[in-house]
């Protein structure tokens, strides 16, 4: 690859990357979102991170794995049953990371 | 509240996500250098571009000899998920002066739009400090990405395995503790249920086109709940006295 080529793919991905997050904020003083968008807005947070997380929880290698020894889909299960049951995101973390660590490593050592 | 405090809050609310990331960033400087790119493209490409998705597959094109065009607009799909946090936030951002909302854009990840966007729902971020708090969590997000990658690039083996550890599960239990809160109405259970579902079954897709299909599916299920639901206005109040 030659320099002009790593230049100009650089400048390129760039160029999409920075343009799909500003080009909303780079308006974002005349944009009046309809009230039904703000209403459906509401629900981004939950839908992409669910979306980011369920296969890296289900499909650890690229393949469903719903079996017990998926510490993953352990880790996921107890940090989701604290979440919900206390809704405090720091032991719902530390939870969900101990649960995966010890079904991950607890049982070789 | 000074700045100092407000991007320190910022900061500390991505710990999890930062550990998390440290593999990936690791992992891109070291796979770049083994494909024999020069250590400068990497480097350059972690500072300039800052998306660690696309700059994987931008890799992968990339040892496959994909002409340029095809990288890119490989990029401008993978990072179209983008576009959703930023209409989400358009309106926390529309009284800053235009250059804080072109850093911020810039700064626009997963993990800082899912460590900022509930601290306005809670009134620990707002008119006032929000962008400060977003910056503490952008620039620490920055610098671990950056330094990380040159990391990765001097040397491959630095750590021999750390991406095999499984320290990106912290982001895991990060975004599990975000979303639970949310799950106090119908609406998000029926959005959760219904983008889990969508991004198995779209896996196979292409460039992350899964995840943005099911990320839509999951909004436009939710709003559709909450339209024919009658307690609209309900689910507003709970979310509310959840986050609290």
């Amino acid at each position: 690859m030659t320099v002009w080529q790593s230049v100009l793919i650089i400048i390129g991905m760039f160029a999409v990357t920075f343009g799909v997050r500003f080009v909303l904020f780079a308006r974002a003083d005349k944009v009046v979102m309809p009230a039904f968008i703000e209403r459906a807005l509401k629900f981004v947070p939950v839908a992409v991170l669910t979306a980011i997380i369920t296969p890296m929880i289900l499909m650890p290698n690229q393949h469903m794995d719903l079996s017990l020894s998926n510490p993953c889909l352990l880790g996921a299960f107890a940090a989701f049953i604290v979440g919900i049951w206390r809704q405090q995101q720091l032991l719902t973390i530390l939870v969900g990371v101990l649960v995966f660590f010890v079904a991950k490593y607890g049982f070789s050592l | 509240m000074n700045t100092m405090q407000d991007m320190r809050r910022g900061a500390v609310a991505s710990i999890p996500m930062i550990i998390g990331g440290i593999p990936f960033g690791l992992l891109f400087g070291s796979l770049a250098s083994s494909y024999g790119l020069s250590p400068w493209f990497a480097v350059a490409m972690s500072a300039v571009v800052f998306a660690g998705s696309a700059q994987f597959v931008a890799l992968g094109l990339i040892a496959l000899h994909a002409p340029i065009w095809v990288i890119v607009s490989t990029t401008f799909i993978v990072n179209l998920r983008h576009l959703l946090y930023a209409a989400d936030l358009v309106k926390f951002v529309k009284h800053l002066p235009m250059p804080m909302r072109v850093i911020m854009g810039f700064g626009l990840i997963d993990e800082t739009y899912a460590a900022v966007r509930p601290m306005y729902e809670v009134g620990a971020a707002d008119e006032k400090n929000g962008h400060k708090v977003y910056l503490g969590s952008f620039l620490s997000f920055y610098v671990m990405w950056n330094v990380t990658t040159i990391l990765g690039v001097l040397s491959g083996e630095l750590i021999p395995g750390m991406s095999e550890w499984g320290l990106e599960f912290a982001m895991v239990a990060t975004f599990i503790g975000i979303i639970t809160p949310y799950l106090k109405h119908r609406a998000f259970w029926l959005c959760l249920l219904s983008a889990g579902v969508s991004s198995i079954l779209l896996s196979g897709l292409p460039n992350n086109l899964g995840l943005l299909v099911s990320a839509v599916i999951g909004v436009v299920m939710g709003f559709v709940s909450d339209s024919s639901s009658k307690t609209i206005s309900d689910s507003d109040d709970s979310i509310q006295e959840v986050s609290k």
